[in-house]
Parts: C-alpha cells; structure tokens; sequence
C-alpha cells in the first residue's frame, strides 16, 4: 500500500485499494485491480487510457452504477465528503438506500460519452433536466423549469424556452451534450464525472465542449474527473493525470509531469500516438500489440506485453512499486524501481 | 399531432374504401344469386314451373336486376348515410336485425379478450425482465411454451369440461338461461360478463405468451439502456425509473400489434364459439354465405374488416402519443 501524504481533510474524494470484478459465463473478469486516487475540491483530475482499461468501471462506482455482476472488493473503499461534511465510504451503502440516491446527481454527477442515448428518447430535454432538478432540490414543477430553462441558457444553448420543449433527436450532437451537461449541473454536484464527453463529437465542436466545461468549473467550483484515451485533450483540463492500463494506475502526476516529463514507457507511447500539428505528415505511433484480454490478464506488469523496454524475467513475474519521482510524480515501473534499490 | 390524426382518419377512410368494393366483389363472386336459391326454395316441391320471366320478377323485387356499380353505390351509401346494411332476404327481416346483437357480443369478446391479454401479459412481462434469471421467470417461459403450443379448441373443451365437472356452471353461451330474453339489466350485464370470462381466457391465451414475451424482451433491453443508466445517475428511485423509462417502451410493440390480435381473435373466434355455443358472427357469416345471402355476409365482413382497420388506426394514435419519434418520422 501506498502512503497518501496529502492532508486528507482537502480530500473530496479518496479512492483506495479499488478491486472490481464482473461475474460472467467465462468466469471472473477484474476489471479494476489496486486503483487509488484521490480528488481535491475543485480540481480537476484527468484519467487516461486505452479502451477497456478499466476508467468507465472505476469511476462509475463512485456513483455504484455497475451493473448487477459487478463486485466491488471488500477491501476496496470509496470514501466521499458530502456537502454537510460528513464522509462516507460510498462502497458500503446499500443498493437502494436514499443516502446513495441523494449522492447520485446532488453530490456527484456523471455525463456519459453518447449524448444520444443518455436521453430517453421519448421525453423532452426539459422533463429530463426538471425530473434531475425536482430529485435534488426542493423546489416546484415551475420553479424546477424556470432552473432548467436557465441552465440551459448557460451551458450556451440558444432559444432555451423552445429547446426545452423539443425532444433530444431534434437536437444536434454538440447541443446534445451540452444539454447533458446543464442535467448534470442542475443538480449542483460537488464533483463532475465526464466519461469521454468529447469523444463522439467532431473536433471543433469538442473544443467548444471543452471551453464549456472549463468555463462552468471557474463560476461553479466543482470538481472534474475527466474521462479520455487522448492525452491530447486531458493536457488542456486537467491539473493533474492517473495513467491507467488494463485495471491498473502504471503514472500519475500534475499535467505537467505527464506532458513534458512521461516516465512510463506506456505514458510515452501514448503520447506518441497524439496527432500534432507542427509534426503533420509524420507516421504517428501508435502502440504495436492489442491489450490483452482481461480474461487472460498478464502476471506481473500489465504492459509488459507490448513494452518497448521490457525486461524479461523480471517485468512478467510481479507488479512494480511505485517510484516516487518527485512529490507530486510517481511511476509504476522496474526501469525506476531498480535505480531506487 | 393534428395534421397526424388528419392523415391516419384520411388513410383509414381510403382503406375502408376499397376495402367496401372487395367485399361487394366478394359478394357477387358465388355462381347464382339469391334469386334462384329463393325461387327454389319456395317453388321446389311444389311442381310449378317457374320461366325466367319470373325469375326476373323475383329478381327486380329484390333489386338485383340493376348494374353492380348501381347496386354498390346503392349499397354502401345507405350503409354510410343510414347505418343500413340492407336486406337479409333469408330472415325477411333487415340485416341490422339479424346481426346487430351478435355484432355487440362479438365486439364484447374481442374487447375482453384484448383486455384479458394486455392486463395480464403486459405488468408479467415487466416483472419477468426486472426478475430475469428467477424462478419466476423460469416458471413464466414454460407457461408461455404451453400457450404457444395448445390448440385453443383443446383449451376450450378442457375449461368446458373443468367448469362443467367441478364448478357446475354453464360456460356454453354468453347468457344463463334465465337472462337470454330478459331485457337489459345490471344483473343481466354481470352475467354476460361472467360468461365471457372462459371465451376471454381461451382467446386470450396464446396471444398472452406471447405478448408477455415481446414485453419481456423489450424491458429486458430498455433496461440496459443508456438513457435508464443516466436517471438512476440522477438518483431516480429505482421503482420511478423502472415505470418511467423502460416500461413505457415496453408497451410500445404491444401497441402496435393491437390490430393484429384483433385479426387473430376474429379468425380464431369461430372454432371457440362452436366448442362453446357462442353466438358470434363467424357462423352467421358461413351459414348467410352459403345462402347466397349476400348483404347479411356483406356486412359481416364489412364491420370485422373494419374493426380491423379500426384498431390498426387506434393502434397508430398510441403508438404516436407514447412515442414522439413517430410522429417525426411518418408526420
Ligand atoms: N458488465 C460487464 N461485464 C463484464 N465485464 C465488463 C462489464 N463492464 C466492463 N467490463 C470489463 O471491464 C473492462 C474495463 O471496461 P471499461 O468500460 O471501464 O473500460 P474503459 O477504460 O472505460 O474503456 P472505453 O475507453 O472503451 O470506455 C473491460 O475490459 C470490460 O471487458
Ligand atoms: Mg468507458
């Protein structure tokens, strides 16, 4: 186990020692294996990594949205300061208790990377935005629109007395997640959960999106984890960066050390793999080999199977520990181990 | 929605017209009219000889003399203007007698044969998707494979013989002995009502399995949407979530299939009426055929088609109120 030295008390949210598994007709899957961070009051945190490697699954069981064959690890905890100042290990609440259905939404929020189908489509934008406001706060039917109607006209969406009436397939992709994300804040969560928010979109309306949320963090205060596989778009909103790989943290440090100083081969590889403009025309790299399975997870480091730098007999036989290179910078791998020893 | 109502009342009236020449075509298809099969009747036996001229005589007294447009015209404009569906030369009475009490009776088991179907497989579905994987779900797929499987004839003879032996009701027609020619009464109305249950319950049946399939299904896949996940991250009690989101798309197939069930209880309707006595249309319908009846059959076919057509255009309205995307796409 790792030492978190921060003060604990600035800590909005304390994850450790995250395990989870799915039950499924091929056996057991862990999808999620030893995962810690942690999330200041409004910082935002950026988790990067390829797909499958476990950010939707970590981050969804802050709000315990996995579906029913989910397992969470006893020893795993979640623990969450509320608005009140209470803390509460989010892993121990029961399924249907009104504690964890007051979190959901009015604590911590979530916008997915489908605008599209995280609207029902057979109500109105502006039922969905009330029916989220009416949970959380205590408010009338009326009062409940007039809130949707403004956040709506925050999150940059013109006509929002007409939007709020239309149904989300008479709206375009761009106003769809901002529509999702005037859901999301409604409610006035502490912390912002973005899976991917940008992913679906094309890129100038993804840095409209972006601006959006940085804008809407600065009047608002609350904390973003943001969810991509492109460290490209994280370098612009993040203050800090957890580099995930196949269930596991392999870096993390402020944006800053991950940028500009990457340690872990896969880190490096990663960014390799970002499209950039004074480099148009070169081959990008992108990283050789597909991730394993998660059925038949390696022994030892995850990555090794596609690691550049690999060294045999040592990188498949166990997990390195992490290396702390700097207060803020840690890595986990032998190449920095070994130095350290 | 105004403009979409227009259009499917405009489409429905379309429909039922060429429908309308289909069953007058239907009518004059039979070799020989009701002329011949009259004079026949009337004449057979008798040893007289009847010459084409009376033949005529009889033929323009019924008015079958005239041109088929005429007659068509004729026919369904006064069914139409007058809700008159001509006359049942058989009976010598109008047709309006002969089937108008048999016509509420057969929309009566219709209706509650719908109704038995939707009350039943539309909240089992549901609870069958929340609880997959249960007993309980178990238990409802193999009552839904002996739906599928049994005849409804067989059915009907089983609960015949069940309420006959242990309950000592009569389940053969749709009123008691003491209630058939009594006028109109509440009690009157409750025993209809106890009769239809058995003929509801048969009709119903594999329409049921079925339907309580297509529920299942459905929710099952609603429940694993997106849109579900997104309302419970808004902290949705579960049981507001289950009724708001996946339940009302679980209907949606059940709606739009409400004119086709219609379509197979009318056509399964007959063989359950002769197991059970009931007095419904289909007979009516064989019997004034084979009469060359031709307007009693006429309007028989008339009013099941246009139930038919009726229910599809219900169907429709439903399915656009419980779904804005349909509305989009077809208005
Ligand atoms: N319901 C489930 N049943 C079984 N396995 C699951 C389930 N949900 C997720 N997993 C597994 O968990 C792993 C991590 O999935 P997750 O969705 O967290 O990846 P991700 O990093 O969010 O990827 P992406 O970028 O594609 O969203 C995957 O390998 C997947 O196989
Ligand atoms: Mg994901």
């Amino acid at each position: 186990m790792e030492n978190i030295k921060e003060k604990t008390d600035d800590n909005l949210l304390e994850v450790k020692n995250l395990k989870i598994s799915f039950k499924t007709d091929e056996g057991i899957i862990t999808a999620v294996d030893g995962v810690n961070f942690t999330v200041k009051h409004g910082e935002t945190l950026g988790i990067v990594g390829e797909s499958g490697s476990g950010k939707s699954v970590s981050t969804w069981s802050i709000m315990r949205l996995l579906p029913k064959n989910s397992i969470i690890d006893k020893k795993s905890s979640i623990r969450f300061r509320k608005k009140d100042g209470k803390v509460v290990d989010i892993t121990k609440l029961k399924a249907r208790s009104k504690e964890l259905r007051k979190i959901r939404g009015g604590e911590v929020a979530l916008i997915f990377q489908e605008p599209m189908s995280s609207f029902s489509p057979v109500y109105t934008i502006g039922n969905q935005i009330s029916e989220a406001v009416l949970q959380h706060r205590d408010v009338s039917k009326e009062e409940a629109q007039e809130i949707a109607i403004d956040m709506l006209d925050r999150v940059g969406i013109a006509n929002p007395r007409q939007r709020f009436k239309q149904y989300p397939f008479e709206l375009s992709g761009g106003m769809r997640q901002r529509a999702m994300i005037a859901v999301a804040l409604s409610m006035n969560p502490a912390l912002l959960i973005a899976d991917e928010p940008t992913t679906s979109l094309d890129v100038t309306i993804q840095a409209q999106i972006l601006e959006l949320m940085n804008e809407l963090q600065e009047e608002l205060g609350m904390a973003i984890i943001f969810i991509t596989h492109n460290l490209g778009v994280i370098a612009q909103v993040a203050d800090k960066i957890e580099v995930m790989y196949l269930g596991k943290i392999l870096e993390r440090g402020t944006t800053k050390d991950i940028i500009q100083n990457p340690q872990h081969p896969y880190t490096q590889a990663l960014l390799k793999a970002i499209p950039r403009l004074d480099h148009i025309g070169e081959r990008l790299n992108a990283i050789s080999g597909d991730i394993p399975s998660p059925l038949s997870r390696p022994t030892g480091c995850p990555f090794y199977t596609r690691c550049e730098k690999v060294i045999p007999g040592i990188c498949d036989v166990k997990m390195p520990n992490p290396t702390k290179l700097s207060d803020t910078h840690t890595v986990y791998c032998f190449l920095y181990e070994e130095k350290n020893v | 929605m105004i403009k979409f109502l227009v259009q499917r009342t405009l489409g429905m009236i379309v429909t039922m017209f060429f429908v309308s020449i289909m069953v007058f075509i239907i009518m004059e298809l039979p070799p020989g009219d009701y002329a011949e099969r009259w004079a026949f009747r009337k004449f057979s036996g008798t040893g007289a000889q009847i010459t084409q001229a009376d033949l005529d005589n009889i033929r323009a007294n019924f008015g079958l003399d005239r041109p088929a447009p005429e007659r068509y015209f004729k026919w369904i404009s006064n069914i139409v203007l007058h809700g008159d569906f001509g006359e049942a030369f058989a009976f010598q009475t109008s047709v309006n007698n002969v089937i108008g009490q048999k016509i509420w009776l057969t929309l009566a088991i219709l209706f509650s044969t719908l109704i038995v179907t939707y009350i039943i497989s539309i909240p089992v579905g549901m609870y069958a998707a929340v609880r997959r994987n249960s007993l309980e779900d178990y238990a409802l797929t193999v009552f839904s494979y002996l739906g599928f499987a049994l005849p409804n004839f067989l059915l009907a003879l089983i609960l015949l013989y069940i309420s006959i032996t242990y309950f000592d009701t009569s389940v053969g027609g749709l009123f008691s002995p003491d209630y058939a020619d009594a006028p109109w009464s509440m009690d009157k109305a409750l025993d209809l009502l106890s009769h239809l249950v058995v003929p509801a319950i048969i009709l119903a049946w594999s329409a049921t399995a079925f339907q309580l399939q297509t529920v299942r299904a459905t929710m099952l896949d609603e429940l694993n949407t997106l849109s579900v996940t997104a309302a419970r991250a808004r902290g949705v009690p579960e049981w507001k979530l289950l009724l708001k989101y996946p339940a009302r798309l679980a209907i949606n197939p059940v709606v739009s299939t409400i004119g086709f069930d219609a379509n197979r209880i009318f056509s399964e309707l007959p063989i359950v009426a002769l197991v059970l006595g009931l007095p419904e249309l289909g007979q009516l319908l064989l019997k004034s055929y084979l009469d060359l009846d031709m307007f009693v059959a006429g309007a028989i076919l008339l009013i099941l088609t246009f139930m038919i057509v009726f229910m599809n255009f219900l169907s429709d309205i439903f399915l656009a109120i419980l779904d804005p995307r349909v509305k989009l796409i077809e208005g």
